[in-house]
């Protein structure tokens, strides 16, 4: 797949505070970014501008490929079971539930309790899980590490390489190290 | 919920106003036209902001689902899901305020036809007031100024020999639903900045 995503010179304002600015990033398949900085320098922000979420205060993104991003939203039914939370995604998806990837999740003993009952790791597993299930090239990963133990941890990265090298592009944004193949980009050096 | 509320109000009204049978047959078309008001707004506060909230909204634009399309999709299920009950709830409701089977008629004209703009109405307004604080409140009033026409021409119809209240909240109808994709889903697209 040919995927690519283009920043160029964007900026960042939340309220009257300017965030970033100046910021650029060229991705082309099989490219990996590890996006860091302290909290509240606007990784997050960053990330929802990356998705065409947000409207950047100033410069252009421009991208080729589906675009999949997990963040701290969960988006998934806290009512109902996490199998039929899942179900429902899968099927707008087009994709079926793919019970090897939720092995590798280890979510298969979880399937039928309540999403709510979940812990913010199997939260963040479940939230992976739908990510793997569609196939996107463009992955936007805010604190994918976040409440996973160092098992899913080193999954995680793994999933993260393998995707890269079927020629997908990750954008990572995570304030703890993650063995990433790809270059850092450090927001802090975009403040002023 | 909005079913139970609805016919609540149906029942308190006779006691309130005393068992007049013909002040009840008089006023009773008007009353059950402000309960199903009332009704319709008991449910706006989980229409939008719960599903904003949880991202929901946004996994569906990275998906390529329109904002629109969502919205109009949440307008249908709305519609389905408080006034083909709220309509069934409109008959025993009569029974207790002593309606005749003219005015039934009417009363189920007019909410078949009003019912769709209330829950454009209510639609646009969850959407706007999703990511405030206090939101739900806010909702509530905003709905009831802007419902009022439906109100004016749906129950007005109960006083008019011919059909013209009907057809006019039919219009309105129409007009509000068909705005209401556009204005809820530019409504959540603001709310994400």
């Amino acid at each position: 797949m040919q995927a690519q995503l283009i920043a160029t010179d964007i900026a960042c304002r939340r309220g009257d505070r300017l965030l970033f600015r100046g910021l650029s990033l060229n991705c082309a398949s099989g490219d990996a970014v590890h996006v860091t900085g302290a909290n509240g320098i606007g990784k997050s922000s960053l990330m929802r501008i990356l998705a065409g979420l947000a409207r950047p205060f100033a410069g252009e993104i421009s991208c080729t490929g589906a675009i999949g991003l997990v963040d701290e939203r969960l988006a998934l039914d806290m009512n109902q079971s996490l199998g039929k939370a899942l179900a429902f995604w899968a099927r707008l998806d087009g994709s079926s539930a793919d019970g090897e990837m939720h092995a590798l999740l280890q979510l298969e003993p979880l399937m039928d309790i309540p999403v709510r009952y979940l812990s913010t790791g199997q939260k963040k597993r479940a939230a992976l899980a739908r990510l793997l299930t569609r196939d996107c090239p463009i992955w936007l990963l805010d604190e994918p590490l976040n409440g996973l133990d160092t098992q899913a941890q080193n999954t995680v990265e793994m999933l993260i390489s393998r995707h890269c090298e079927q020629g997908g592009i990750a954008v990572v944004a995570s304030h703890q190290p993650i063995a990433l193949a790809g270059e850092t980009l450090d927001i802090e050096s975009f403040t002023r | 919920m909005p079913l139970l509320f609805f016919l609540a109000v149906a029942m308190l009204y006779p006691f309130a106003v005393g068992p007049d049978a013909q002040m009840l047959a008089r006023t009773g078309g008007g009353v059950i036209w402000v309960a199903a008001l009332l009704a319709a707004i008991l449910p706006l506060e989980k229409l939008v902001a719960g599903d904003l909230e949880a991202g929901v909204l946004d996994q569906l634009y990275l998906r390529g689902i329109s904002e629109e399309l969502a919205m109009a999709v949440r307008l249908l299920a709305h519609w389905l899901a408080f006034a083909p009950l709220l309509l069934l709830a409109t008959l025993p409701a009569a029974a207790l305020l002593n309606l005749s089977p003219d005015t039934i008629r009417t009363v189920v004209l007019g909410l078949l036809s009003g019912t769709p703009g209330l829950a454009a109405v209510g639609l646009t307004v969850a959407a706007l007031t999703a990511s405030m604080r206090g939101g739900a409140a806010l909702a509530g009033l905003m709905v009831i100024p802007l419902a009022v026409p439906i109100l004016i021409f749906g129950a007005g119809a109960l006083s008019r020999p011919d059909s013209s209240g009907l057809l006019l909240t039919a219009a309105i109808s129409l007009v509000l639903a068909a705005v209401t994709p556009f204005a809820a889903g530019a409504a959540v697209r603001a709310s994400r900045d």
